[in-house]
């Protein structure tokens, strides 16, 4: 059978002719969807708020919840048998006399029923609707103890006192992915700000704002970061104490959005659509926000998604110097707290999973940036 | 030499008829630019005098070109002249529809903004002077919400019957600049000046990005045009057989001056200036039997000794 002509409709090489209606972040959609890693990311992402969001739901235990008996516990592997469906195997734990070193066997004559939307601790969906089923848990048998009295099991073991990693690593994911979002959101609205004035008006202004932007980025982070965190009222609870770090943080960070915005800006104000814009009569703010804001959109996404793996890193970083947040609050870099020295590391690596999501997390915003960099803007990479 | 068909119209209503004064009467112009010292405190180094004391009246209806070699400050009159720069010193009387006279030289920003409707520029890179990020409808009824000059419903209609007038499908209006070729994206252009029905266009180099066929194709609608919305053209252009077939005078700008302004057949006939006489002759002629000007630099320096 002979190829479609060249010149037929529905040859490849006119589908390009189709794209005439289309809006340029409509042709960027497009461009990022053929994005494979970009768009896997954008559902590892999407996954992530969603065990935020519904983190009680999906936890099988809250946070605080604990069993000593089952200190260190390694991961329970889930298992799949005809008889008993999911389950795990017993942990039968035996302890050195001599070393006190705990050591678990899985007992496979004992499995633990696993269910979905199982009854489990009470809790209240976001703080308001008391519930107490679980997305995942020990399916409670007929005629049988109440909940608290089931066996536990730990999908990815368990820490010094018990509590359930996975369960926490589930909590975690709502702290250390929100908290500096207010944070991001103040940047940019910083950068964008400043740095559209400093290039749209340039001349006096621009110099001035270069200038205050080279005096604040003269500032060392750290030794400022502390000096607040010794500043704030000790009576502030953990969380409020670093939200205000934060965002005093912010105040030091728009000047890298603040350059770029001004950069594009003070090309584009060039463009003769922006003098044709002036010639008909528009406002300056018309002018800025109609004709030279969109034009840098695409940048301030970009620089916003890749802020994030930052944000969660610092939250991380600080948190694992005891700088950040402390518990009771969790978050994955109070965790990775527990792992401070190497015996604990080498004995419970289990200890070390928020490390994985943090990796994991971090990539999946990095190649959604690079994603929307190379859809926005396709000619630049290749 | 080949020759446009020239299609002027009728009659010019003259400077000297009662009740029509000139549209444009520009008096003294300057504009000067100053080259500042690198550093931070900037220090003046030096003055650039891109338009100095230049004068002409725009009549009604009529369409005069500007030309000149690049760097001669035709664009910078143009810009001066709607206020994308502010005139160093001199007058710009512009006559408004209802007869009142203003001068655009002194004008507050906000004075000047209900004055924008009357007087339009038509730029001259038809890919830098629509934004690529709206559709055609938002471009081009963009002035009709500045101005707030009609509703939802009738700017649709307008735009709709102005892409008609410039010979654009008003089916396409939602589609974005990138999916027009030059020739159309200039009649969008024109279209965008047009809605407000201005009384001046000023057109920089509104042909000059564009190739031959198309630019044939843009002047003839720049023409009938001029004659259904009785328009008044400032053709800005260093393409001389575009100007000697489209504009009734011509004034021949060089370093910033007018040196010499008639009427077409006059100035191409019989010119006066010894400069208009060079750049004459710098035309390239299809008649291989006319010669190549080859000694324009000399020509130029010559002047320029007996002119400095």
């Amino acid at each position: 059978m002979p190829d479609p002509s060249p010149l037929s409709p529905t040859s490849p090489h006119l589908r390009g002719l189709e794209s005439g209606g289309w809006s340029p972040a409509k042709l960027a959609l497009q461009r990022f969807q053929q994005h494979r890693i970009a768009f896997a990311s954008v559902f590892i992402v999407a996954v992530l708020y969603l065990l935020a969001a519904g983190a009680e739901f999906f936890a099988p235990y809250t946070p605080q919840s604990r069993d000593i008996n089952y200190a260190y516990c390694p991961p329970q592997l889930p298992r799949f048998s005809i008889q008993s469906g999911l389950h795990v195997l017993t942990m039968r734990v035996s302890i050195d006399p001599l070393t006190f070193k705990r050591t678990y066997l899985e007992d496979p004559l004992q499995p633990i029923a696993l269910g979905f939307w199982v009854p489990g601790e009470s809790y209240h969906l976001g703080g308001l609707f008391p519930a107490n089923h679980h997305f995942l848990g020990v399916k409670p048998r007929p005629n049988q103890l109440p909940p608290t009295a089931l066996p536990r099991f730990y999908f990815l073991g368990a820490d010094a006192i018990g509590r359930d990693i996975f369960s926490r690593l589930i909590a975690g994911t709502r702290i250390s992915l929100s908290i500096g979002l207010i944070a991001i959101t103040l940047t940019l609205f910083l950068g964008v700000t400043i740095g559209g004035l400093s290039g749209y008006f340039g001349g006096i202004t621009d110099t001035l704002i270069q200038r205050l932007i080279e005096v604040v980025n003269a500032f060392p982070q750290i030794p400022l970061w502390l000096a607040f965190g010794a500043a704030l009222p000790a009576h502030w609870p953990p969380l409020t104490t670093y939200f205000a770090i934060t965002l005093v943080l912010s105040l030091l960070s728009w000047t890298s959005l603040a350059r770029v915005v001004r950069g594009k800006i003070l090309a584009l104000r060039e463009e003769d659509y922006a003098t044709a814009a002036r010639l008909l009569g528009a406002s300056h703010l018309r002018i800025f926000c109609r004709h030279l804001l969109p034009g840098v959109a695409s940048h301030i996404i970009v620089v916003t998604t890749m802020s994030v793996p930052a944000m969660i890193i610092g939250e991380t970083s600080l948190s694992f110097l005891g700088l950040g947040l402390r518990a009771p609050v969790v978050s994955w870099g109070v965790m990775l707290h527990d792992c401070l020295n190497l015996p604990t590391i080498v004995n419970y690596p289990w200890l070390l999973m928020p490390a994985v999501l943090i990796v994991l997390t971090v990539l999946a915003f990095n190649f959604l940036g690079d994603g929307l960099r190379d859809a926005f803007d396709p000619y630049t990479a290749k | 030499m080949h020759v446009r068909p020239i299609l002027l119209p009728e009659k010019i209503s003259h400077p000297n008829v009662p009740g029509s004064g000139p549209l444009l009467s520009v008096q003294g112009l300057s504009k000067h630019f100053q080259q500042f010292s690198s550093g931070f405190i900037r220090r003046v180094q030096g003055i650039t005098k891109a338009v100095d004391n230049i004068s002409f009246n725009l009549a009604q209806g009529e369409a005069l070109g500007l030309v000149g070699e690049s760097g001669c400050g035709k664009t910078t009159t143009a810009r001066c002249i709607l206020r994308a720069f502010a005139p160093t010193a001199g007058t710009i009387l512009f006559q408004m529809p209802d007869g009142r006279r203003v001068d655009l030289a002194t004008l507050s920003k906000r004075a000047l903004s209900p004055i924008r409707q009357h007087a339009q520029m038509i730029f001259q890179d038809p890919y830098s002077s629509l934004n690529p990020r709206m559709p055609v409808h938002d471009i081009i009824a963009e002035p009709l919400i500045i101005h707030r000059l009609a509703n939802a419903r009738e700017r649709d209609e307008r735009v709709a019957e102005i892409m008609a007038r410039v010979g654009l499908a008003p089916d396409h209006r939602f589609r974005f600049p990138h999916a027009f070729s030059g020739g159309q994206r200039q009649r969008i252009g024109i279209a965008r000046a047009l809605i407000m029905r201005p009384s001046l266009l000023v057109c920089d180099e509104a042909t000059s990005a564009l190739d031959v066929t198309v630019q044939a194709q843009i002047l003839d609608l720049l023409q009938t045009l001029q004659r259904e919305f009785k328009l008044t053209y400032l053709f800005v252009a260093h393409n001389l057989d575009v100007v000697r077939g489209f504009c009734h005078r011509v004034a021949v700008m060089r370093q910033g001056r007018i040196l010499e302004i008639a009427p077409t057949s006059e100035l191409f006939n019989a010119p006066q200036h010894l400069y208009t006489k060079i750049l004459l002759s710098a035309m390239l002629s299809p008649d291989p039997d006319i010669p190549m000007n080859r000694h324009l630099t000399e020509q130029l320096a010559q002047l320029d000794r007996l002119a400095p």
